[in-house]
């Protein structure tokens, strides 16, 4: 799936434009059959005309199957040193499957001190008997059977729903540890299953946990350690069907199960696209997509999830919320759905929603910057969202992550892309003066139908040469936008060889994103130093949204841990100082990960002690005797 | 001369763990050794030396820029823009008049850094140096602390103040170690002086109004114009917390404006963190000894100007001992912020509409203000003329006329040596040396002050001024002697109430820092245990048998400003009301006349250095501080005595009759 992007002919760009499109389609190379037969009859009636593509799945019940137990996705993509000491890519998922990446090492090395001869493999298999045997409220389970919703409490599936990916839950499993783990998995199959399941879990005072896609970052999964009661985690994967589109309005009706690589999918099957594409899409579901406010990548065009949605149903302890209708915009008071939207499954389960739907591009077209310094890049992008002609992606790295990106680059076959690179490096550094050590790179996405896209482009361009920016090929702006799905699995090669890490994000307006930038990197190394991390961490950032008032950063910090005791706690430590920089600084909370209950303890001072009682009393009448128990938000 | 730092890959920071070097546990602190860097001076080539190769380390996140350019970053500040609007409006005149009267204020205000100036002034100030101080010694190792953090992050250099040459001598300094030369907050007096004033300004110095109350826009010029400099790491800049030279060689209580200014930056996020770097700068012998005594007494000061200047050539005839300066630790901001202020108090506006700062803000200025003062005092170097000055000035006030034979001094004097240092005093008594020949030597130096016994106002004051650079060594303990001395019986709990009151009456004179009445007290007690002068139980407080000598001693030391207080006072008594103006004539000579009938009330009158109007004017802020006397419309008068809580402070003042 290479390509050679200097082409420029129209149908070269055709095909690119087309490959941009099975970066979603094609991360997969077959879906997982297996699942029939788990299908109740009853939900399988109502749309049996557009499942016809329910037989390609992506997510089967038993996760297992394709997805690694400790670690970032799937099981036969990985990235590990081979014989010859080569950083290789493995399987046949990714433009980068199968690839060879020379300078991955040195890089490793240099940054972290990282060694290949200190290693630290993770456990091998899930040890069943480390996992503590299931609670299990019989009553419930006795009238769960009687429902025929399939459900389990086999250890390997419980353990595969008690973790999302932060760094501490990915490394306890590293080690094998295991924590408490729900009590029992239910897969409904539709919006009725949850209806029945969530009537019983009231009736038996049961604590209900959603499960979407499993990609949290906020330790929103975690089962809290002082639940008694029985915890049973509701698998949304196989309400995974589109249930009708609406061409006229241009609206789908989804379940809530769907995972975004699947929904592209199957829409792009029809002609259309949500443009919903978060970092995570291969993963995470529309549920959860709904549940924490999630954002793509692509929100300039097509909006975060709140621009997206129109209309969503969620089943509570009180019954199904939903609006009587599906009008564009209401003035009913204020929206319910900011209720359900973020509430990270403490009110209910979402169970299908109704999303704004786009034709597919005509044309997409990658594209990158490389500006002097991060101060002139961001002023560009500054100048970009002023003019309100952001396209559909633009995302600012800083000299470090560009450093990391150059290290990425896989092997080039032809001595004359080498020398073109050789070339492209010398004009910038030598003749144009850039400090190889200051310079930054913006990398952009342009969507949209071919004049104006090449309209569109030119209009950035030109402003990005006011700022110093030099245009910088189709080919560093693709990398970059591929490296957001493999970066996950970089993280499990560190944590191989000692290195552990992990990114989060926030929000601020405009005049104090360098400010932020530059004082939560300088604090991350200080805490660092001072809880006794014995090498330089790597601490960097991008700019990864612009808004009319503001920007997403997204912060990058990982650290050789070598000599630390206890790693995962001065992580944890790092993290909460640079947390607390970043809300001293004026940055937020967080900007689509959601606070689950890694941070809850700054809920109050970010929206006010009155704000949270009136969350409080939200989730007091919809649920009053807690069983969406995970304790996230409040 | 230059200094060689490992930049190590993590960039050593400041240690926070070692600021409040006042920690009373923490007394046995080690500092740094001193070199003379006179010493190159005389053996090579004064020339060669000023027109030596000069690349000092600067700030990493530094981008170059010229004086010109920074002129122009402050005009087209946000912050100014906003202010300038804001005035045009209000005086209704186009913002292009009011920026050009920002220009204007910018253009007196700002310095002119000129390497070649400096050039010249480290020519000649090495022959002045040469020939008026016999060493300036300097402590190498806070050099390369200095140099670390200008490298790290903005610094700023907060010196003592109690010479015209302080910030001469600062930028000598760093000129020959090859670091960042600084800018400098002057007083505008300096202007006045043609050539020198031009001269000053080349040499990184930017002048100040002395006071510029309302005037909002040249508040904004001057604030942005320093913020500027600052943030971008332009040169370390540099000001006297005290705000002035210090007449008598005690620390003045801070002023916050500009410590206020350059902590912003941090507090906004604008910079990671700020050094703070306190640095002492003790004189053997002053060069303005005669003259500030005589301000003291009331001869009015001479107008700075470079015609006086040369006058004062005379001066250059002189020995002056030697100089000690002590680049102290630098201290982050951003550790003295933590747990302290919560900085997202300026997320809800944006940062360049001039707020006024809160009271928490200005709380924790005001106690950084303090704590970087007593980190000067700290380390300021005591020669042994201090001490002899303690022990003349008491000799003088029990009116030994006769004079004192050399080895009784020499004896009271080792004793008061031993006693410092156990109060954690830098002393520079030389060990090596018979104390006899220490002290005879320190007398020679200081000839023109020996005579003490004859009372001449001057001559006290001065010495006086002498005796105070050890104040900061004894204040605590002397305030815990008084408190035993006037308390009614020996429990803990009423000698802690005596001492608190003293404590508070007397925080505008010397340095206390603000709400730290149990840490002050606590110190004490464990000073004056730990040297055997008192033993402390659960409620009591006993002195031991050879506890009475020191007890002595440090009740002396505060006994003089207890009387001087207490003339105010009485002097405020038998006032019907004056102007604030007149205040200082009027109890002069009210003064004068008791002094010469040799009586107060029932006691005599015994401390000439009451004349000092330096005491006048803190006894007199004290007072309207407690609410004792009452600031009315200018006039100034006590407030009706009988209202009771108020009265207190006058009673309690009248005990020690």
């Amino acid at each position: 799936m290479a390509s050679n992007s200097s082409g420029s002919d129209s149908s070269d760009r055709q095909r690119i434009a087309q490959q941009r499109l099975s970066v979603i389609a094609g991360h997969l190379q077959r879906p997982v059959e297996g699942n029939s037969g788990i299908l109740a009859a009853e939900c399988k009636a109502q749309g049996d005309k557009l499942d016809v593509s329910s037989e390609r799945r992506t997510v089967p019940r038993r996760r297992q199957e394709i997805m690694k137990w400790n670690g970032w996705g799937y099981s036969d993509s990985k990235f590990l040193y081979n014989k010859k000491g080569q950083a290789e890519f493995t399987g046949k998922r990714y433009r980068l499957s199968g690839m060879i990446i020379p300078g991955l090492r040195e890089w490793m090395e240099s940054t972290f001190s990282a060694n290949l001869q200190h290693k630290t493999p993770a456990a091998p298999i899930l040890n069943s008997s480390a996992v503590q045997p299931p609670t299990l409220n019989e009553a419930f389970l006795k009238e769960l059977k009687s429902t025929g919703i399939p459900f389990s409490h086999d250890a390997e599936d419980r353990v595969f729903r008690s973790h999302g990916h932060c760094l501490h839950e990915i490394f306890a499993l590293r080690e094998g540890k295991i924590g408490r783990v729900p009590d029992l998995v239910v897969w409904p199959n539709c919006h009725n299953d949850v209806v029945k399941i969530v009537e019983l879990a009231c009736k038996h005072n049961v604590c209900l946990i959603p499960y979407g896609g499993g990609t949290s970052v906020s330790s929103a999964l975690e089962c809290p350690p002082e639940e008694t009661r029985s915890i049973v985690s509701l698998d949304t994967s196989q309400m995974n069907r589109i249930l009708w589109i609406d061409e006229k309005n241009l609206t789908a009706h989804v379940e809530a199960g769907i995972v975004g690589q699947d929904l592209e999918r199957l829409l792009n099957e029809s002609g259309y696209c949500t443009g919903h594409e978060p970092d995570s899409m291969e993963f995470s579901s529309l549920g959860g997509w709904v549940a924490t406010r999630a954002s793509g990548m692509k929100k300039n065009i097509y909006g975060n999830i709140e621009d997206l949605v129109v209309h969503i149903k969620m089943v509570t302890p009180r019954g199904v919320i939903e609006k009587s209708c599906q009008g564009p915009r209401m003035s009913t008071g204020p929206d319910v759905h900011h209720f359900i939207m973020g509430s990270e499954g403490t009110l209910g389960v979402v169970t299908e929603v109704t999303m704004k739907i786009r034709p597919m591009p005509e044309y997409q077209k990658y594209g990158s910057v490389v500006f002097p310094n991060f101060e002139m890049g961001v002023a560009c992008l500054r100048e970009v969202a002023r003019q309100r002609c952001a396209p559909a992606s633009i995302r600012l790295m800083d000299n470090e992550q560009f450093k990391f990106g150059h290290a990425l680059k896989p092997q080039v076959s032809s001595i004359f892309t080498s020398f073109l690179d050789g070339l492209k490096k010398f004009y910038i550094t030598k003749f144009k003066g850039f400090d190889p050590n200051r310079l930054c790179v913006a990398t952009l996405l342009f969507e949209g139908d071919r004049e104006k896209v090449l309209q569109h482009e030119k209009q950035v361009y030109d402003i990005a040469a006011k700022f110093g920016g030099l245009a910088a090929g189709e080919d560093n702006g693709q990398r970059g936008y591929m490296l957001t799905f493999v970066i996950a699995y970089l993280r499990d090669l560190g944590m191989d060889y000692y290195v552990i890490g992990e990114s989060f994000e926030t929000s601020m307006p405009w005049d104090r994103v360098l400010d932020i930038c530059r004082n939560v990197k300088a604090r991350i190394v200080r805490e660092c130093k001072d809880k006794g991390v014995q090498f330089p961490p790597l601490s960097t950032c991008r700019v990864t949204q612009t808004y009319d008032a503001g920007a997403c950063v997204y912060f990058y910090f990982a650290f050789n841990y070598r000599g630390l005791s206890d790693p995962v706690h001065v992580y944890e430590q790092v993290e909460h100082a640079a947390r607390e920089e970043i809300l001293a600084n004026g940055g937020s909370l967080s900007h689509h990960h959601g606070v689950g209950k890694l941070r809850k303890e700054w809920m109050r001072e970010s929206i006010s002690s009155v704000g949270m009682g009136m969350l409080k009393s939200v989730k007091d009448y919809v649920d009053p005797n807690n069983i969406f128990g995970n304790r996230n938000l409040l | 001369m230059h200094i060689k730092v490992k930049l190590a890959y993590f960039e050593n920071e400041n240690d926070n763990s070692s600021f409040f070097p006042h920690s009373w546990l923490n007394y046995k602190k080690k500092r740094d050794d001193f070199e003379d860097m006179l010493e190159e001076r005389r053996n090579s080539s004064d020339l060669r030396y000023a027109l030596k190769c000069y690349t000092p380390v600067l700030y990493k996140g530094l981008t170059p820029c010229k004086v010109s350019e920074l002129k122009q970053m402050v005009l087209q500040s946000d912050q100014l823009g906003y202010v300038i609007t804001q005035v045009s409006k209000e005086k209704g005149v186009t913002s292009d008049e009011v920026t050009g009267e920002a220009a204007a204020i910018l253009e007196e205000m700002a310095q002119r850094l000129q390497l070649s100036t400096v050039r010249f002034f480290a020519f000649t100030l090495s022959k002045v140096f040469k020939t008026l101080f016999r060493s300036i010694c300097i402590n190498e190792e806070g050099l390369q602390r200095l140099q670390q953090a200008i490298h790290n992050h903005p610094v700023v250099l907060l010196p003592s103040h109690r010479s015209y040459m302080d910030f001469l001598l600062m930028s000598y300094i760093l000129y020959t170690y090859d670091l960042a030369l600084p800018v400098i907050a002057a007083g505008m007096d300096f202007m006045g002086m043609k050539v020198v004033g031009e001269m000053l300004r080349m040499s990184g110095a930017f002048f100040i109004r002395r006071s510029f109350g309302g005037d909002k826009l040249y508040w904004a010029v001057f604030s942005e114009y320093v913020k500027i400099m600052l943030k971008n790491g332009y040169a370390p800049v540099e000001f006297f917390l005290e705000g002035t030279r210090s007449r008598t060689a005690k620390s003045l209580t801070p002023k916050l404006g500009l410590l206020n200014i350059v902590m912003d930056p941090f507090l906004k996020g604008e910079v990671f963190d700020i050094s703070l770097v306190p640095v002492s700068i003790s004189y053997e012998r002053t060069l303005e000894e005669a003259l500030y005594a005589r301000e003291l007494l009331g001869v009015p000061k001479p107008k700075e100007s470079t015609s006086g200047l040369f006058k004062a050539r005379k001066i250059l005839s002189e020995d002056y001992g030697s100089i000690h300066v002590y680049f102290g630790q630098p201290v982050s901001v951003r550790s003295l912020a933590e747990s302290r202020v919560n900085r997202s108090q300026f997320n809800l506006i944006p940062r360049h509409i001039p707020t006024r700062p809160s009271e928490e803000i200005l709380s924790f200025v005001n106690d950084s203000a303090y704590r970087l003062v007593r980190a000067q005092e700290e380390n300021m170097v005591l020669k042994p003329w201090v001490l002899l000055a303690f022990v003349l000035l008491q000799k003088q006030a029990a009116e030994e006329k006769q004079g004192t034979a050399l080895d009784e001094l020499t004896e009271q004097a080792v004793w008061l040596r031993d006693l410092s240092r156990q109060y954690g005093a830098f002393l520079h008594w030389p060990d090596h040396i018979p104390p006899s020949e220490v002290v005879s030597s320190s007398l020679s130096l200081h000839r023109g002050l020996v005579r003490i016994s004859e009372g001449r106002a001057v001559v006290i004051l001065s010495c006086a001024s002498y005796r105070n650079q050890a104040l900061n060594v004894f204040i605590r303990p002397a305030l815990l002697a008084s408190a035993i001395h006037t308390a009614a019986s020996n429990r803990k709990q009423e000698i802690y109430n005596s001492f608190s009151f003293l404590r508070n009456m007397f925080s505008n004179e010397f340095i206390l820092c603000p709400g730290a009445t149990v840490q002050d007290f606590e110190e004490a007690c464990y000073l004056l245990v730990k040297t055997g002068t008192l033993q402390i139980n659960q409620q009591e407080v006993l002195i031991t048998e050879r506890g009475h000598r020191t007890l002595a001693f440090l009740t002396s030391v505060l006994d003089p400003f207890l009387q001087g207080y207490q003339v105010v006072c009485r002097f405020l008594c038998e006032q019907d009301g004056l102007t604030e103006k007149q205040f200082i004539p009027a109890v002069r000579k009210f003064i004068i006349k008791h002094l010469l009938t040799g009586s107060l009330l029932k006691c005599r009158l015994r401390y000439t250095e009451v004349l000092s109007s330096d005491l006048q004017k803190n006894a007199l802020a004290a007072l309207i501080r407690l609410g004792a006397v009452q600031k009315i419309k200018g006039y100034v008068g006590f407030t009706h005595l009988h209202v009771h809580n108020k009265v207190e402070t006058t009673k309690l003042l009248f005990i020690y009759f």
